[in-house]
């Protein structure tokens, strides 16, 4: 597997009007992985993924996708890359054949190969007895499969997918995944964005954002590997004073308050508890012991709870 | 959803990561001769044309209204107004609104076609097209080639029954007529572009429509003839004299009058441009506003993103 990044962003920057979407991200996201962008709703995600995917224009800073430059040669970039939108894309009035012919003629595939290419990509995404059948007449599941066909017809070399998730059954999201895993595995590089926990959990790699900053990169397990084995969760009525009384009186160092939680970081989480339950007694209404997870990991590197920040930018707006 | 045999496909020379290093130049030319042909504007208007057509014949309601909706105009107009009209000749009524509903034809098909420029935006469909490497012009040369197919073969339609019922005599006229209905045709879905691609609701462009696109069809002599300026012409005359005569539709029209009754002679009954002069502004209004919309189509703009 090569070591170049397949995408490289660098110092990119982006304004709507007064109100600042991204604020000075760089990435550099290697080639043949999943890759996902996770986020909650106005982290700039979206934002990122209009500029690499060249729908929006980039203001400040560089973004090169495999080999290209996305302000000096978008066509270029156009042809290298596959697009699956949020939003569906397909025309409802015409049937999955026609549907990827019409992506076909925009890539510059006819004839044989296009032939050739739409009975592979029908196969991969296991929608060959569908394909002549109209698109408003298939399931959400299998309107997004048709997407991912549409997708990669033209051999992409980078698959960009905007929340694919959205609007699909549990079953359906594993048989995406197992797609994109097929594809990273044959060297196509996969980002993705999303604002579920657990869907990035699955990437190979992740990048969290918050307010239009890069707050942390890394594989899952490394996340949660920087803070430590284990991790303490004390709720109460007053956590200021619980807080007051983890660090000073029980003296432990690694902790942090959100909201009504006190956290605690520790290699040996379990062996904590008892002399919590002790010493607070009543005032603790909750103490739970568990491995990190990539909202604590979030919350660690921003101080809100992950879907506390989607509120806030939801409100600011 | 798929088997490790099929997974075979993806695993094609261009995919193997050696060649997606993009760091390293010779992988360039590689992939990009494993990949597709270099996308060709032509071939993907052509399939964005096909599928103007398709669409419309799948959706039977406005395949019966476009033929119906002018029929009904005509009759209607044409025999209630038969008589108390007067000013074009021994024609008519029936005779005279004939030309201006063929135009009507022209101007509605082409309007719902680009509409669906709007539809395309919301639900999703141009988002894919937009990102695609061929750029904006495919993308408006298919629509105005696919609303202007549908229209130009609706007018023929219509204007095939005026034929088999008597309204109007074959003449060898008909030839540079085809030419100039699909003049006029690619002109009005350009118009249409002009004014759908930055509407981000189909509420928007109804407006539009009753408030221009309607009274240019009103006084481009479809309905009545643009008043000849005698002496005793009234103020009032004259303004609606050249507001019509400052509309381009006004010169198809009259042609296209000429066209359909060669014996007739308009020029003596009223205003009428000469033959060279209605042909050049009818390509003219065709090259302005086909220039117009692929200006204000270039780009990446605000609109692109409303889905």
């Amino acid at each position: 597997m090569t070591h170049d990044p397949s995408i490289l962003i660098s110092d990119v920057s982006h304004r709507y009007g007064s109100r600042e979407a991204l604020a000075g991200i760089d990435l550099e996201i290697p080639a043949g992985r999943i890759f996902a962008l996770l986020g909650p709703n106005g982290s700039g995600k979206t934002t990122l993924f209009r500029l690499i995917s060249t729908l929006m224009p980039l203001q400040s800073g560089r973004i090169v996708v495999a080999g290209a430059d996305v302000s000096g040669d978008p066509l270029e970039v156009r042809r290298r890359i596959g697009i699956v939108f949020q939003a569906p894309s397909l025309d409802k009035k015409l049937t999955v054949d026609e549907n990827i012919a019409c992506q076909a003629a925009l890539y510059g595939l006819r004839g044989e190969a296009l032939r050739q290419r739409r009975d592979e990509v029908l196969r991969a995404v296991g929608l060959v007895d569908r394909r002549g059948d109209l698109c408003q007449t298939l399931s959400g599941g299998m309107k997004r499969r048709v997407e991912l066909a549409k997708g990669m017809l033209h051999r992409p070399q980078v698959l960009l997918l905007d929340e694919p998730s959205t609007g699909l059954d549990p079953a359906a999201r594993l048989d995406l995944w197992e797609s994109l895993t097929e594809m990273a595995q044959s060297g196509m590089t996969v980002l993705l964005t999303t604002h579920l926990l657990e869907e990035a959990d699955k990437a190979d790699a992740i990048a969290i954002l918050s307010g239009g900053k890069v707050i942390s990169t890394g594989t899952p397990e490394q996340l949660r590997g920087e803070l430590g084995a284990g991790l303490v969760t004390v709720v109460s009525d007053n956590p200021g004073e619980t807080e007051r009384i983890v660090r000073d009186e029980l003296g432990l160092a690694d902790v942090q308050r959100v909201q009504q939680q006190v956290r605690i970081r520790s290699e040996s989480p379990a062996a904590l508890v008892p002399a919590l339950a002790e010493r607070l007694g009543e005032a603790a209404t909750t103490i739970s012991v568990g491995r990190p997870s990539l909202e604590d990991v979030f919350i660690a590197k921003t101080g809100h709870r992950f879907w506390a920040a989607e509120a806030e930018t939801t409100e600011a707006h | 959803m798929s088997t490790t045999a099929e997974n075979a496909d993806m695993s094609e020379p261009a995919l193997r990561p050696e060649a997606l290093s993009p760091s390293a130049a010779a992988a360039v030319p590689e992939t990009r001769a494993a990949s597709p042909d270099r996308p060709s504007g032509f071939a993907a208007a052509w399939m964005l044309a096909r599928r103007e057509w398709v669409r419309f014949f799948r959706q039977k309601n406005r395949v019966v209204s476009a033929v119906i909706q002018p029929l009904l105009f005509w009759v209607l107009f044409g025999t209630g107004l038969r008589g108390s009209f007067e000013g074009a000749g021994e024609q008519g009524f029936l005779e005279y609104f004939l030309p201006g509903t063929v135009a009507l034809i022209v101007l509605f098909t082409a309007i719902f076609a680009t509409i669906s420029v709007i539809e395309d935006r919301r639900e999703g469909f141009m988002q894919a097209v937009l990102v695609a490497p061929v750029g904006r012009w495919p993308i408006l040369l298919g629509k105005i080639l696919g609303g202007a197919a549908i229209a130009w073969v609706q007018a023929i339609v219509f204007l095939a029954l005026a034929y088999a019922f008597g309204t109007i005599e074959p003449a060898w006229t008909f030839l540079p007529l085809l030419g100039l209905l699909a003049i006029l045709a690619l002109s009005m879905c350009a118009l249409g572009m002009i004014v759908a691609w930055p509407m981000d609701s189909t509420q928007g462009f109804h407006a539009v429509m009753m408030l221009g696109l309607m009274p240019m069809w009103l006084l481009s002599g479809a309905f009545f003839p643009i008043p000849a300026l005698g002496p005793e012409a009234t103020i009032g005359q004259v303004a609606l004299s050249w507001v019509m005569r400052l509309n381009p539709l006004s010169y198809t029209l009259a042609e296209m009058r000429r066209l359909l009754y060669p014996a007739v002679d308009f020029a003596s009954r009223g205003w009428a441009p000469t033959p060279t002069l209605a042909w050049a502004v009818s390509v003219g209004f065709l090259v302005v506003t086909f220039l117009l919309a692929a200006y204000l189509m270039r780009g990446s703009r605000k609109a692109d993103l409303v889905v």
